[in-house]
């Protein structure tokens, strides 16, 4: 098992490095000029060479890499163009928010969703399947922005039964020790933090998890019919077990395996569907931080972000890929 | 046995109650400011957008202050001060008794120490020298590259006195702005010359925290000179969407929405809960065109354009009932003539300009936008380029639009020689008539080019000529004939299709009392400012 | 099932021999109620797309001011926007658009990611070994990053944005193709058709090219209606479509600042973008369960 974490480690560093590369050269060949953008409407020509000079724009494109690579070794991605604080300390300050809804999203997803299509594999073929089958289809097709908007709409705007987007009530303030409110708010027995965050986090959870959650839901049901079909399922029934103890004991852990690898697919697009559910629910995460960076021109973040993000994700799959090498032994030996 | 657990159960019941009872006793009166995007720091010499400017502007103080709502100097941390006959010797006598937020005293030495670092290359912590900053220091004290910056001197503990190489009248102004507030030289000198992030002023209210694109809190200074703010905190809070924004005003979660789209205005009035704000903007928008080159440098054309587009509809229809603009300064502004008037919507008067200039059939030609919203232009400059497209079609200009963003955008307008349409505007920065005239219409004699932000090339040696006169003449009556003459040129000149002057609008609960718009846009004297 | 999911994430899927699909596949089709509902929702798009100038009422880009905001009524059936435009044949238009840049961008998808799957499935070695790290590099990114990353080098715009979710989808074609070959290439028959003398070119069109059909055709129907999320997701950032173009993505966006006022603004071409996907998702699920049900745990 260590043996194989260990191959799957070393394998992850040529991919950072190309994702470097990639960020890097992307960003450097940006038509526009950065140091205008920054000057301003109001700013002059000796404004713009300044900027460019202290930005050392002016250096080649090799030797600004090779400065940025051995920064980002060190956690240092340089210096925000916009606000001329540490990228990595603008990345710092947004990355719980994202950690946070991503793991909401996800845990609805997989919650829901198992429960959907555990639900509907139960009672094939009858009008559950086929309503919940439904709003799979309509769920998976719905783009991500849109579920948003309209949740928000609804149930914040129309019904306010939800608040109106951001992580706590206004002027609400608490102990930053993750940044992450729900867990400083537990770790500090701030309960008032903790139901407010609670609160704001329903619906961009729900809206981000809605396509992940129809996916798993479609999965569990196909594997979870399929199971049900197998030899020692009709043993297990035969030698008079309950159905609870033959759904719960011998098909779930058969039927979870393929659910696995759907979740680790899906973690790509829970990512990027952070970025649009941050934007409309104004959540102060590293999606809304990636896109003001692009809109902005502030490619040292924008670099920060992107390989932050990416390294996420890479990881992330590293350790879906190590739960489904636990529960299936079979793969280890590969 | 049981009683006593019952006795004991109540008594656990009113513990809540208890803390309840004295939280609502003491309970802050906080006031909550809707903003659309976070600060980028808290250093006013070294930061430029509105957004930070609003925070900035309750907690930083400049030596001169605007008149209450007007943009006409008044006294700030200066209570009065003297200008030279020449008008290049400008001598403040500073306030006593005023204390930075950290207890630093307020004199003429930490005046001066804060300021060098504007003016003095050699000083450590000199603006100039730290990267990509953007400041209004050449602008307001004069270039040290150039060689012509303003000298500043202590005469004593609180007397500061500046002398100009040249006479310019619109200095007070600019010491005014939001830009040039006084930060206390010990926090500069604790953060290592960057106290972005913990700003420390003399202003109505005190820094608290800032998170990082979710609000900026500060609270009361109880000691502030100019009376103790009737509120105990102000929250700017960060929300990006205007419909969110709108929505939360009516739940009372937020009191004042920094800015209001025009479809909105209908739902504030109709709402006895709110109220709008409403005075006219310090902004100009116009269609800036090339005068130097293709059809445009016919005036007949220019002009044939203002006719050609039907401006009451696009200001109505699309920015809510902006003022039209019918020169190069808004009416808000002293120097405005009333003489002048808009063009008139008048699509065969354009046809038959441009049938006179030579263009029968038309012509076809280019446009440049943009897309993001500007202070000066809250639909952004795609959606106003498409309404132009619209109108000038239908004279036989067909003009293809090109969207750029906005960096790249402001490159291709000031360093390219572009020929076609671009969409120009300017927010003011001083409440000075030269700080549009002369920044968006003047020809730089000297080195005979145009003024950078001069998007239309425009060059009329008779107006430019006025143009350098008032920033010589001191005396205010003269500075505004001169203004009205150069206004009057300009109009004929027509360097640009004139579309508006934006409205600033805010809308606010009607709980809140003493909030008063200013032509800066700036939260300047929110002292005043209570709830009930 | 389960044992195949497995294999198939990394390899592709099962191999199968060439044959002939005739009468059998016919009767399959008419059996499928998910394919033949998909495709009659896409012929629908794609007639209101080519009727538009036919149908639609109103020119899509012709402003007036004094008709803004208008609820939707007889003369104007979804509303009219901020410009006084009217909606619904801004939505017929936005039809257009919407298919355009979906096939397109599943184009560029579809050529650059089965060339470089064929390449690396049938060269193998060192060849595989690059093009795989390179699509893996791809890969990394959650797609939107990818997209943001490439419309901030060419700018924004809705052909750079289609290139863009062109990359993102390259590499997931790349794997599937890969796999198909590789899986080919270890059956005995290809071996023996080399055996006998056949050559490279014949063994990729006969043998090799016909297993990667069934799952490119399903992942190519399935892409489309993703670009088209994915691309309006685009321009509802501003990177992608600019003015007056009535694509769907971009009119979510403006649309979110009336949500109050005009909510109708916003609705009709988000319910586009959404009766588009599941009729595209509707028809890949069906070609998908048609041509080869094994598929179903890996696309």
């Amino acid at each position: 098992m260590a043996a194989y974490i260990a191959r799957r480690l070393v394998q992850l560093v040529p991919v950072l490095l190309g994702i470097s590369v990639l960020v890097f050269v992307g960003m450097h060949i940006v038509p526009g000029d950065v140091a205008q953008m920054l000057a301003g409407e109001k700013g002059t020509a000796a404004d713009v060479q300044r900027i460019r000079h202290q930005l050392g724009l002016d250096r080649p494109l090799y030797v600004q890499y090779g400065a940025f690579l051995l920064g980002a070794v060190r956690g240092d991605f340089g210096i925000s163009l916009r606000t001329r604080q540490p990228v990595f300390w603008e990345i710092m300050q947004a990355l719980p928010t994202t950690v946070e809804l991503s793991c909401a999203a996800l845990l609805f997803a997989v919650g829901a969703g198992l429960a959907l299509g555990l639900l509907a594999a139960r009672y094939p073929r009858t009008l559950l399947d086929a309503g919940a089958m439904t709003g799979v289809l309509v769920g998976v097709s719905m783009p991500v922005f849109w579920t948003g908007i309209l949740l928000l709409l609804v149930f914040g705007g129309l019904l306010g039964w939800f608040p109106l987007g951001s992580m706590l009530d206004e002027g609400m303030r608490y102990h930053r020790i993750t940044g992450m409110p729900l867990l400083d708010g537990l770790l500090t027995g701030d309960l008032a933090v903790v139901a407010s965050n609670l609160r704001h986090l329903v619906l961009p959870a729900v809206a981000l998890g809605a396509t992940s959650m129809a996916t798993i839901a479609r999965m569990a049901r196909s594997t979870m019919l399929e199971v049900l079909g197998l030899d020692y399922i009709r043993t297990a029934r035969a030698k008079g077990l309950a159905e609870p103890s033959v759904v719960g004991r011998h098909a779930l852990r058969n039927a979870l395996l393929p659910v696995v690898t759907v979740v680790g697919l899906q973690l790509g697009l829970l990512l990027s569907g952070a970025v649009l559910t941050e934007t409309i629910f104004a959540l102060p995460g590293l999606g809304r931080l990636a896109i003001t960076s692009v809109l902005a021109r502030d490619y040292p973040v924008v670099q920060g972000v992107v390989i932050v993000g990416a390294g996420i994700f890479v990881l992330a799959n590293l350790l879906v890929d190590v739960l489904y090498a636990y529960l299936d032994p079979r793969i280890r030996y590969q | 046995m049981r009683v006593r657990l019952l006795v004991g159960i109540l008594i656990a019941c009113l513990v809540p109650v208890g803390f309840w009872a004295s939280a609502g006793a003491q309970a802050p009166k906080t006031l909550i400011i809707a903003i659309g995007a976070d600060q980028t720091g808290l250093d006013p010499q070294t930061v430029q957008n509105n957004e930070s400017g609003f925070v900035m502007s309750t907690i930083f103080d400049s030596l001169v202050s605007y008149k209450l709502g007007t943009s006409i100097p008044a006294p700030g941390l200066a209570e009065s001060w003297t200008i030279s006959r020449d008008g290049r010797v400008y001598t403040f006598k500073l306030r006593h008794g005023v204390s930075f937020h950290d207890g630093t005293p307020m004199n003429a030495h930490t005046v001066a120490e804060d300021l060098d670092r504007a003016i003095n290359p050699s000083n450590p912590c000199y603006v100039l020298a730290r990267k990509g900053v953007d400041t209004y220091d050449d602008f307001t004290f004069g270039s040290v590259k150039e060689g012509n910056v303003a000298k500043m001197e202590v005469v004593d503990d609180y007397t500061l006195r500046f002398t100009l190489p040249k006479p310019n009248a619109p200095f007070l102004s600019s010491l005014a702005m939001v830009w040039q507030g006084i930060m206390s030289p010990t926090a500069t000198k604790k953060y290592n010359c960057d106290a972005s992030q913990h700003p420390v002023g003399t202003g109505p209210f005190k820094f608290v925290e800032a998170v990082r694109n979710d609000h900026i809190t500060v609270e009361a200074n109880p000691a502030y000179w100019g009376g103790r703010p009737k509120v105990d905190r102000i929250i700017f809070q960060i929300v990006p969407e205007s419909a969110t924004r709108m929505l939360k005003l009516e739940r009372n979660e937020v009191q004042i929405l920094a800015d209001v789209p025009p479809s909105d205005y209908a739902r504030v009035t109709g709402n006895p809960q709110l109220r709008l704000y409403t005075q006219p903007g310090l902004t100009i928008l116009y269609v800036a065109m090339s005068n130097d080159r293709g059809p445009f440098v016919d005036p007949r054309v220019r002009q044939a354009m203002n006719y050609a587009v039907d401006k009451e509809a696009i200001n109505k229809g699309l920015y809510g009932g902006a003022t039209t603009a019918s020169q190069g300064i808004p009416p808000v502004l002293w120097g405005y003539n009333p003489a002048v008037k808009p063009y008139p919507y008048d699509p065969a008067k354009a046809k038959s300009l441009l049938q006179a200039a030579g263009y029968p059939n038309g012509f076809t030609t280019e446009m440049m936008v943009y897309a993001n919203p500007r202070g000066y232009n809250p639909v952004g400059g795609a959606k106003l380029g498409e309404a132009v497209q619209g109108y000038l079609a239908k004279v036989g200009v067909n003009v293809k639009i090109t969207q750029y963003e906005w960096g790249a955008y402001l490159n291709k307008i000031r360093h390219t020689e572009y020929e076609g349409f671009a969409i120009c505007g300017w927010s003011g920065d001083n409440g000075d008539p030269d700080n549009f005239l002369g920044d968006l219409f003047e020809w730089d004699e000297a080195a005979n080019h145009w003024r950078i932000n001069n998007c239309s090339r425009h060059h009329n040696p008779a107006f430019d000529r006025l143009i350098r006169q008032g920033r010589e003449v001191t005396d205010q009556a003269k500075r505004t004939q001169i203004y009205m003459e150069a206004n009057r040129i300009l109009h004929d000149d027509a360097p640009g299709i004139f579309i508006n002057h934006t409205n600033q609008v805010r809308a606010a609960r009607a709980s809140v009392r003493g909030f008063v718009l200013n032509p800066l846009q700036m939260f300047f004297h929110m002292e005043r400012v209570s709830l009930e | 099932m389960i044992a195949s999911a497995v294999r198939a994430r990394d390899e592709g899927p099962p191999p199968r021999a060439a044959g002939r699909h005739g009468p059998l596949a016919w009767r399959r089709l008419r059996r499928s109620p998910h394919l033949l509902a998909g495709l009659a929702i896409v012929v629908g798009i794609l007639g209101a797309a080519a009727l538009a100038p036919v149908i639609a009422p109103y020119s899509p880009i012709d402003q007036a001011f004094s008709d803004q905001l208008r609820p939707p009524s007889w003369a104007h059936l979804f509303g009219t926007d901020e410009f006084g435009r009217d909606i619904f044949s801004r939505v017929l238009y936005g039809a257009r658009i919407a298919l355009a840049v979906g096939f397109l961008a599943d184009g560029i998808a579809l050529a650059a990611g089965v060339a470089l799957g064929l390449v690396a499935g049938y060269f193998g070695g060192r060849v595989d070994a690059v093009v795989m790290r390179c699509v893996d590099v791809l890969l990394a990114f959650p797609y939107l990053l990818l997209a943001m990353i490439v419309v901030a080098i060419l700018g924004p715009g809705l052909s750079n944005a289609m290139i863009a979710i062109g990359i993102v989808y390259a590499p997931q074609f790349a794997r599937v193709v890969r796999g198909a070959v590789l899986a080919v290439r270890g059956q005995e028959f290809v071996e023996a058709a080399g055996a006998v003398g056949a050559g490279s070119g014949r063994i990729l069109l006969r043998h090799v090219l016909p297993n990667v059909i069934s799952p490119t055709l399903v992942m190519a129907t399935l892409t489309v209606g993703f670009a088209i999320v994915e691309t309006a997701g685009l321009s509802f950032l501003g990177l992608g479509a600019s003015p007056p173009t009535p694509e769907w993505g971009s009119m979510l966006a403006t649309g979110r600042s009336y949500m109050l006022t005009a909510p109708w603004i916003a609705t009709f071409p988000g319910l586009a973008i959404l009766v588009t996907v599941i009729g595209f998702n509707l028809a890949g699920d069906g070609l998908r369960d048609l041509l080869d049900p094994r598929l179903r745990g890996t696309l």
